[in-house]
């Protein structure tokens, strides 16, 4: 009995949470047939946004894991002064709300900021264009792949890469045979949130990217503008097809785990 | 080939692992480096392998001198207590690494591992992974995978100490066997006096980051250099100022020279062998050995005041 209700009252939490807003979405897209959603989305701008959020992913995605498994590495392998501080850094962006971070780098490279005048003098545009979307997304996306890999790295301890280093192996065969083959899992859900995060982030975008429909104006940002113009059915079509890029990008991983580690 | 440490200390944070380490292991030997726990016998097997940087001293591998040298240019094996497996890959996979970062040819590395796998009898379970193992197998294919580059010294690391009894037995006799077969030079570390007794041709005994005393079992088993010694590699008794092994005591009802007077607490027969535990004159503990024979001819009892002489005793000078 207790074992059912708990089982209901998990459910019950996940329909009302999640499921239904979500079949409201659906249901409110469609609500008067395919061709207002379809509308919406074959719009040259809504392409745009996709193309631009996708660019942005594409390249936030792979720094942020790179770093995020350096960052693990150092803390759990390594011994240095400011690891406390390191270890502390990489949660900011979890602590921050988005629209703070879009303000520090508005104040960062804005005409009156520290780079701003010396990046204006030099020709190099950041505000208002893709670079600052970019460094919005991957410094909100930042934590994720390093705060999965860390725990990982200290369940498994370093003996199995000091057994490949008595083997001969050195410190790049180690890291690509011993060391990302065992962290593989988390590094896949670091990027799993990465992605997630960096399709959807909102707040810092909209500071820093200045909402130039067709130029800087990203999927999510897109949602908003839809919104604003009362094309209600435009901004659901826009929500669900990034709803779907999230659902899409678990349902890959979850099918490429195989079954000996589920065991 | 000879492995030599010449004065290596090791310290961490205040601990001194290591003070002032010399050794000597002669080339095709079976060596074991026995101690206590915190004796710094790891530290040292870590220094010989160079997972571990002394802070000062060095490590001669066959005359050459390896201080500076990487664990992976040593060219030796090296078995872990929790045998390091390599998780996400097969039994045949393991054994194969050393040789495959090698970069030796594909006909070579099927042979050798195939070799090795019948070696440590593994050979029906090449396509497991370590998880589908039992703690002797998967310590077996980590020895298997030590020898797979033909390493120039073998060293093990409280090999058996995460194993159950029974199995720790049958290894023990199985790697005194590997060694006569392969005759690779081999240290291992162990706490445990009888297995380092048993498997090993050298032993050197260390305490508190010295080396106490290396030799021969029997050597350090009749002529230990110190009390610890004495103390660590088989039981003994402290009558007066000096110690005996139970075996080395003799009981008697007469008082010979020597004798000191004992009352019976206890007779435990342990099949040829008894064991009678006494409590001398000022209430200390004395333990003899004697045979079943010995025992009926004396007719000892609990209770019975005896005397007790030493056959054999040693004094060291206090330290």
């Amino acid at each position: 009995m207790a074992k059912r209700s708990l089982r209901s009252v998990a459910l019950g939490y996940l329909v009302v949470i999640l499921v239904g807003p979500l079949g409201i979405v659906f249901w409110r897209t469609f609500q008067h047939g395919l061709a207002p959603a379809w509308n919406a989305l074959s719009a040259h701008d809504t392409i745009h946004a996709f193309e631009l959020t996708l660019i942005i992913s594409a390249i936030a995605v792979p720094i942020n894991t790179v770093f995020g498994i350096v960052c693990a590495l150092a803390i759990v392998r390594r011994e240095f002064p400011a690891k406390g501080l390191l270890n502390a850094f990489i949660d900011l962006p979890l602590a921050l709300s988005p629209v703070v971070v879009g303000l520090a780098l508005f104040l960062l490279y804005g005409r009156q900021g520290w780079l701003g005048p010396w990046l204006t003098a030099h020709g190099i545009r950041v505000l208002f264009a893709v670079p600052a979307i970019v460094i919005a997304t991957i410094f909100v996306s930042l934590p994720f792949v390093a705060r999965e890999v860390v725990p990982t790295l200290r369940e498994i301890g370093d003996e199995q890469e000091q057994a490949a280093r008595t083997l001969g192996a050195g410190g790049w065969q180690t890291f690509w045979r011993i060391t990302l083959p065992s962290i593989r899992w988390a590094v896949t859900y670091g990027v799993i949130l990465t992605t997630a995060r960096s399709l959807g982030e909102y707040g810092a975008v909209a500071v820093v990217s200045g909402r130039i429909q067709g130029v800087t104006e990203t999927a999510t940002l897109r949602v908003q503008q839809r919104y604003e113009s009362f094309d209600l059915a435009g901004a659901y079509a826009i929500s669900i097809v990034l709803a779907l890029l999230a659902v899409g990008v678990l349902l890959a991983m979850t099918l490429i785990r195989p079954q000996e580690e589920t065991a | 080939m000879s492995i030599e440490v010449r004065n290596v200390s090791k310290r961490f944070g205040s601990f001194t692992a290591l003070d002032d380490v010399s050794l000597e292991v002669e080339g095709g030997s079976l060596t074991a480096l026995l101690g206590p726990s915190g004796s710094g016998k790891s530290t040292l097997l870590r220094i010989i392998a160079g997972l571990e940087e002394p802070d000062s001293g060095d490590v001669l591998i066959s005359g050459e001198l390896a201080t500076a040298l990487r664990p992976q240019k040593r060219n030796v094996g090296f078995v872990f207590q929790h045998y390091a497996a390599f998780k996400h890959m097969t039994v045949w996979d393991n054994v194969a690494f050393g040789l495959s970062v090698r970069k030796r040819p594909k006909a070579e590395i099927r042979d050798r591992v195939d070799r090795l796998l019948q070696l440590v009898q593994l050979e029906a379970f090449g396509h497991r992974y370590p998880a589908q193992l039992s703690g002797g197998q998967r310590q077996r294919m980590a020895l298997a995978r030590a020898l797979a580059p033909e390493p120039r010294v073998l060293l093990l690391d409280e090999p058996f100490g995460a194993l159950d009894a029974r199995v720790r037995a049958e290894l023990r006799e199985w790697l005194r066997h590997l060694h006569e077969e392969v005759h690779v030079t081999t240290i291992f570390v162990t706490h445990d006096q009888e297995e380092a007794m048993d498997v090993a041709d050298q032993i050197v005994v260390l305490n508190a980051g010295r080396v106490e005393q290396a030799g021969a079992p029997a050597s350090l088993y009749d002529e230990p250099r110190t009390e610890f010694v004495m103390r660590f590699v088989g039981e003994v008794n402290r009558i007066g100022g000096s110690f005996v092994r139970p075996h080395d005591l003799d009981i008697g009802h007469e008082p010979l020279d020597g004798a000191v007077e004992a009352m019976i607490d206890r007779i435990s027969r342990l099949g040829f062998e008894t064991r009678v535990e006494l409590s001398g004159a000022d209430g200390e503990p004395i333990i003899v050995q004697i045979t079943r024979d010995q025992l009926e001819e004396l007719e000892l009892e609990r209770g019975q005041i005896v005397w007790v002489t030493p056959a054999r005793e040693r004094v060291f000078a206090a330290s």
